[in-house]
């Protein structure tokens, strides 16, 4: 037993790749195993592994986390990824919930049948330019800092980046009006430890390919 | 002032909990104003009031398995959510399907739970939102199915405990600030206000 978390999910990114970033920006090793088939999902139901049959599972400090944001949340506030007091967590979370909406229309684009595609692009990148980037750029300009809250890297910080870089492989200049987030992108990404993350040969996931999609829906249906 | 405060949040957050969820999700955003803040986003609104008035444990690892409790009592309540924007024929299947979630996946984690504990709630030996959430999300799935708690006897005796805490019972009773089940009018209110959910199907 190595003491690093160990993460259960397919070898993509999907729900599981939030939580690599914040692990990966706290300076934590973690391992992997991954699910491949069908089988292998199965196996840790009977193992009584999964509190509701389902991953992310992470398996750290003695527990066995599910659940997206339980996992997210637990790792953030042990490595001080939540802001210094309540007030700050609140604003954390808020922008953060905002976050995983936007991620949830970018992750499961690559997901959806051909005659959904092209509706679930336009309004993918709708709601990013339209309502979550404009909200951060607000944020930054408005305080000046580095930082989205409180003057110190928080999840916020690191969750934006992600969101960022996932919105730019759909279109590239997708911050063109938004200086302050190009900004904020070179910054963040030159944090020592996010900027490992960036680098070939980490941990961090490619998107999904499409002649991979059949192959994780057959993991979980 | 301790029992008004607590009954105002009680009160906010199994509102927003139950009737108020389809606007947040969608991001259309259901707002709380609450010690100068404008808060927006269903979850970090009741995670800063958990956290204030200690309801969410006492530690880290308390808190890791309220965010887990919490977070499946909110897919099972998700899958409620657009019951109220489905065709006739698909409130059906979705009824069907609620309860087959309910029993099979959800209900009988929590039963174990508490089994396994004995203790009267789910985490730690103190009321948290775990316990609040829960609740809510027991009489939700009952408004589908009323003996959906036929297999349930732990999670029978739990209702029964939860809901005669003072101010939730008082929550429970008419003339509060409960929201009642979606109706009609809701949903043209919804779509009309928030122009969305006309075209939603069941999972």
């Amino acid at each position: 037993m190595s003491g690093k978390p160990k993460l259960h999910y397919f070898n993509g990114r999907g729900r599981m790749e939030t939580i690599r970033w914040l692990l990966a920006a706290a300076g934590v090793e973690f391992e992997e195993s991954y699910l491949e088939k069908k089988e292998d999902l199965t196996k840790l139901q009977k193992d009584g592994s999964l509190l509701f049959q389902q991953v992310p599972m992470v398996e750290m400090d003695g527990m066995k986390l599910v659940q997206t944001r339980a996992i997210a949340n637990y790792i953030a506030t042990k490595y001080n990824l939540c802001g210094k007091d309540l007030k700050e967590r609140a604003l954390i979370d808020m922008y953060v919930e905002g976050m995983f909406d936007l991620n949830e229309l970018l992750m499961t684009y690559g997901y959806q049948p051909a005659d959904k595609k092209e509706q679930h692009f336009a309004n993918m990148m709708d709601k990013a330019t339209n309502r979550y980037f404009p909200v951060f750029e607000k944020v930054l300009k408005d305080h000046g800092k580095d930082f989205l809250v409180g003057n110190q890297l928080s999840r916020a910080d690191v969750q934006l980046l992600e969101l960022i870089l996932m919105a730019e492989e759909f279109k590239p200049d997708i911050l063109a009006q938004f200086p302050l987030l190009q900004r904020f992108k070179a910054r963040i990404s030159n944090i020592p430890t996010i900027k490992k993350f960036l680098q070939p040969g980490s941990q961090r996931k490619p998107p999904v390919r499409e002649e991979d999609v059949a192959k994780v829906i057959k993991i979980f249906y | 002032m301790e029992e008004a405060r607590w009954n105002r949040f009680v009160g906010c957050w199994l509102q927003l909990g139950s009737r108020w969820i389809p606007a947040v999700s969608a991001g259309a955003h259901g707002m709380v104003e609450i010690d100068g803040m404008k808060m927006v986003q269903t979850r970090a609104i009741l995670s800063y009031i958990a956290a204030k008035y200690n309801l969410y444990g006492k530690d880290l690892k308390e808190r890791a398995l309220i965010d887990m409790y919490v977070g499946g009592t909110d897919d099972l309540m998700g899958f409620i959510l657009m019951f109220p924007f489905l065709s006739v024929e698909d409130k059906e299947k979705q009824r069907a399907f609620i309860v087959q979630k309910a029993t099979s996946r959800y209900f009988p984690v929590y039963e174990k739970v508490l089994k396994d504990h004995g203790q009267d709630f789910l985490v730690g030996s103190n009321f948290t939102w775990a316990d609040v959430h829960l609740l809510e999300a027991i009489l939700m799935v009952e408004e589908k199915k009323s003996d959906v708690l036929s297999g349930f006897p732990q999670l029978q005796a739990f209702k029964a405990r939860i809901s005669s805490i003072p101010t939730i019972k008082k929550f429970l009773e008419p003339g509060s600030q409960r929201k009642p089940v979606p109706d009609d009018k809701y949903v043209e209110t919804v779509r009309r206000v928030l122009r969305m959910y006309y075209d939603v199907k069941a999972n």
